[in-house]
């Protein structure tokens, strides 16, 4: 008791004026007025702390207004092929499976699944109870309809390769589905991510030309409400989404396409989240002003860049040449100098920080004396002195391409020019348009080494980039990796369900890419991104930002746009 | 003059074909097509969807097959439809135009109305210093390129003074506004790229007006004109100004392919879903059917803005007589 009343008095001391100290002395000695005082400051002290309590509490309200380089082009999500597309379409639609925040595949439109077989049978039970936004109920017709559509060789959809695979197709009931494949194929859970169509409303419907593509209608968190083409969509929440109504009512989805005015737009609170260049992050938005309005996010990287051999050119085919570059070049000097050190290095074609990457191979260490070392002992020296190297009377002479478009790799490209004159091979670098890139020159492999990049996928299966049955014209495997081995642990990495072994084999195909460098991982850039700081529940994961999208709310008093 | 219009339109037709033609096979020796930009790169789609999705829009068949394809729906005003979106091309201009011709018209009304009074008034007062910093700001304003001053105007006036929006042609929550509130929102969002768009303009045709100005006023007829006694203002207004904007038609003329045909750099700057960004999108994409739909009513256009000027040449200049042997 008298600890407690020594406390009070210390904080009566605090609140109050120097001169009023004497009242208060009076006062402690009439115990019955001291304690109403007490009771009162008490009862202001509770009452702000149970205001900030409700405060904070999710409500429902506000605006959240998204930036975006480029517009959507179809809302019809089998179709969707570009960023923007899929990002609204990711609002509208559920698949049957999802990642969580720790990369682990979880239910979306699915409930729960067995996987049976030895792994060739997946058998989905689906939730109940869902229903679509126009208030028709979500059943296994659905999804029988999606997959229809997506194997369908009418239906222009890019991603029918892997529904192709499926050897049959059953609905058990309305609420569960068997899907049947020749082998266990591991990516296959996640393909099922594929958002599912309502087959009530395109049934009969040619997809390509169904005004759907312009007002969808899914089973998602928003519901779409208005597209002006070019400058945003409208979408607002749905009341009914099954696992809860997002606190955030209205997603508008707005087109800047120039990054600077986008940035102009942050400035004057018109946007509530840009994906800002390394520039941006690290030095434009470096003020008090913005500070105060934003709250800055350094994400995983999501793709990577490298500089890719072609393996059958006289130049590239030996390992010991390879390496060579690769201890030539020093990569963290092109994060800090591309990227002003907002990029990782990384060892292997995996999503850094996720079960398949393997932390423990070391970076080759960047030591020019050494590289010069492993290109004598390949043959290639410098015996006329003229600064370049040459092997049989040839000239170690090559172009690095790369495409139109992005100042990092251009820029990556004259690094890493210097640092390869350092070791005596000239380097040429070529900026080509990207279709022309493409067609000409990957497609038909007249290249020696590229600069590009690949997008880091959430389950590691690689077989498409690195197998040695993926070489052919337009296949993607153009620098013509061939590994037996890795052939055989990338078979055996889809070929199984069980993490473990999954990780096993990925563990082991990094170390040996990263070895055999059939291409140098140069960069991986984080994703970098401004959110305004009225929104709560912001939880950053290695899957980024906006996966618990629904879970974000602006504590009340706090919002920015009426309803 | 009928017969002369009549001749000229007939005309017009095989130049339209000829032009669409070689446009076509032009447009297809670019390498890639349309449906490569879906899939180029996407680990995701197999070399077999790839082929089929070339064969589902006849990309494997011969471009002049292609050709005759598109032209027998030409013909019809059909003009296909957009291959990334599956959406008419015809309504995808449509959406845009409006944005484009306003935007346009209300910069060639600045333009003419600010560069004519600059120009006249610098060339009254040759050498004055009205004039000489008239040509310096004019010089300054041509060689000022057009995204930086945008850039900065939208970082001064938008950002740093807030006086304007940032960019876009209207505010997030216009739907909620007054009539009199939109008309409002819409003006101020068109202030910047209205102004920045005629910089290069204004500049351009002030200098014209002003050295034709210089010329016309040493011509004969001025001084007789003078010399009978006309006050100043009627011989400025009614004999110099109008013979010195003669050219000027011809300048407008050319000008009406560029009221549709927009710009794409403003457009990206300020933000405008307009015809450039639309056309420039299109040829990245190689997204054949909306490069040629834009083609012919650019091409349309600019013969038939040629075709208005030498008409009107005929209307204001007597000594102009088409088709009529002396």
């Amino acid at each position: 008791m008298t600890l407690r009343s020594i406390s009070q008095r210390q904080r009566l001391r605090t609140f109050l004026p120097q001169n009023n100290l004497k009242i208060i002395q009076e006062a402690i000695k009439k115990i019955p007025l001291f304690l109403i005082i007490a009771v009162f400051f008490l009862s202001v002290v509770f009452s702000a702390a149970y205001a900030g309590d409700k405060d904070n509490t999710p409500n429902c309200g506000d605006a959240f207004v998204f930036s975006s380089i480029g517009d959507a082009r179809t809302l019809v999500p089998i179709l969707a092929s570009d960023a923007p597309s899929s990002e609204v379409a990711g609002m509208i639609f559920n698949g049957l499976v999802k990642y969580d925040e720790e990369l682990n595949i979880v239910g979306d439109l699915a409930r729960s699944w067995d996987i049976e077989d030895g792994g060739c049978t997946i058998i989905f039970h689906l939730r109940k109870g869902v229903k679509w936004h126009d208030g028709a109920p979500f059943t296994a017709k659905d999804v029988k309809f999606t997959y229809e559509k997506l194997i369908d060789p009418e239906v222009p959809t890019p991603y029918s390769g892997d529904f192709k695979k499926v050897k049959t197709f059953e609905v058990l009931d309305d609420h569960t589905i068997k899907v049947a494949y020749d082998r266990p194929f591991a990516p296959a859970l996640s393909t099922w991510g594929m958002p599912v169509m309502p087959e009530h409303i395109l049934k009969g419907r040619d997809l390509t030309k169904t005004s759907f593509s312009r007002c969808p209608i899914g089973t998602g968190p928003y519901m779409f409400k208005k597209w002006q083409v070019g400058s945003r969509i409208d979408l607002v929440s749905n009341p009914d989404y099954f696992e809860h109504e997002p606190y955030i009512t209205r997603f508008i989805y707005r087109v800047i396409p120039d990054s600077d005015t986008m940035f102009l737009e942050l400035l004057t609170k018109n946007i509530d989240i840009m994906a800002m260049t390394p520039l941006q992050y690290s030095r434009l938005s470096d003020t008090r002003q913005f500070k105060k309005n934003y709250n800055k996010y350094k994400l995983v990287p999501s793709s990577y860049s490298y500089l890719g051999f072609n393996l059958s050119s006289p130049f590239f085919s030996d390992t010991r040449v390879r390496q060579a570059i690769n201890h030539a070049v020093d990569k963290k000097e092109i994060i800090d100098g591309v990227l002003l050190g907002l990029g990782e290095e990384l060892t292997g074609p995996f999503l850094p920080g996720s079960w398949a990457y393997d932390k423990t191979v070391a970076p080759v260490s960047f030591e020019p004396a050494k590289a010069r070392k492993l290109l004598a002992e390949a043959g290639w020296t410098d015996k006329d002195a003229d600064g370049i190297v040459e092997k049989d009377g040839k000239k170690f002479e090559f172009t690095i391409l790369t495409n139109l478009g992005n100042n990092q790799r251009i820029s990556a490209a004259q690094i890493i020019q210097k640092r390869l004159m350092e070791i005596g091979i000239k380097a040429h670098i070529r900026v080509l348009e990207w279709t022309v890139f493409i067609n000409e020159f990957i497609n038909k492999k007249k290249f020696d080494a590229v600069l590009l990049g690949w997008n880091l996928s959430r389950d590691p299966d690689c077989y498409d980039i690195w197998h040695s049955s993926k070489t052919g014209p337009g296949e993607f495997n153009f620098l013509g990796y061939n590994n037996p081995e890795v052939d055989l642990l990338i078979e055996e990495g889809r070929g199984t369900f069980d993490i473990e072994k999954r990780k096993d084999a990925y563990h082991r195909i990094q170390r040996i890419i990263y070895d055999d460098a059939p291409c140098l991982f140069l960069y991986a850039p984080n994703g970098l991104a401004a959110v305004n700081n009225r929104f709560s529940g912001i939880k950053p994961s290695i899957i980024g930002l906006l996966y618990n999208f629904i879970d974000w709310y602006t504590p009340k008093g706090g919002e920015l746009y009426e309803l | 003059m009928t017969n002369y219009i009549l001749r000229r339109l007939i005309g017009m037709i095989p130049v339209l074909f000829g032009i669409t033609l070689i446009s076509f096979f032009v447009i297809h020796l670019a390498p890639g097509k349309p449906t490569d930009v879906m899939t180029d790169l996407n680990p995701k789609v197999s070399q077999e969807s790839r082929l089929k999705l070339a064969e589902l829009y006849g990309f494997d068949k011969p471009v002049y097959e292609q050709y005759f394809v598109w032209l027998s729906r030409i013909v019809k005003l059909d003009f296909g439809a957009s291959f990334l979106d599956g959406r008419r091309v015809a309504d995808k201009i449509a959406e845009r135009l409006p944005v484009t011709i306003g935007i346009n018209l209300l910069s060639v009304i600045l333009i003419f109305g600010a560069a004519i009074p600059i120009g006249v008034k610098g060339a009254l007062h040759y050498g004055s210093i009205f004039d000489r910093v008239t040509t310096s700001a004019v010089f300054l304003m041509f060689s000022l390129p057009s995204f930086w001053v945008g850039l900065l105007a939208i970082s001064f006036f938008g950002v740093q003074m807030g006086w304007l929006p940032v960019s876009g042609i209207t505010s997030l929550d216009f739907a909620s506004y007054s009539l009199w509130g939109k008309c409002v929102d819409i003006m101020r969002h068109l202030i910047l790229p209205v102004v920045v768009t005629s910089i290069g303009g204004i500049a351009g045709i002030s200098r014209y007006t002003r050295d034709r100005m210089i010329d016309v006023m040493n011509e004969d007829y001025i001084r007789t004109a003078v010399a009978k006694g006309l006050p100043k203002n009627k011989v400025i207004s009614k004999h110099a100004v109008r013979n010195a904007l003669m050219p000027v038609i011809t300048i407008a003329g050319l000008m009406i392919p560029g009221l549709i045909s927009g710009s794409v750099i403003s457009e990206t700057i300020f933000n405008i879903p307009g015809m450039g960004r639309l056309m420039v999108d299109a040829v990245f994409t190689r997204d054949y059917n909306l490069i040629m739909g834009e083609l012919v009513i650019v091409t349309f256009l600019t013969l038939a803005g040629n075709f208005a000027a030498d008409i009107v040449y005929a209307l204001c200049d007597p000594r102009i007589k088409f088709g009529e042997k002396k």
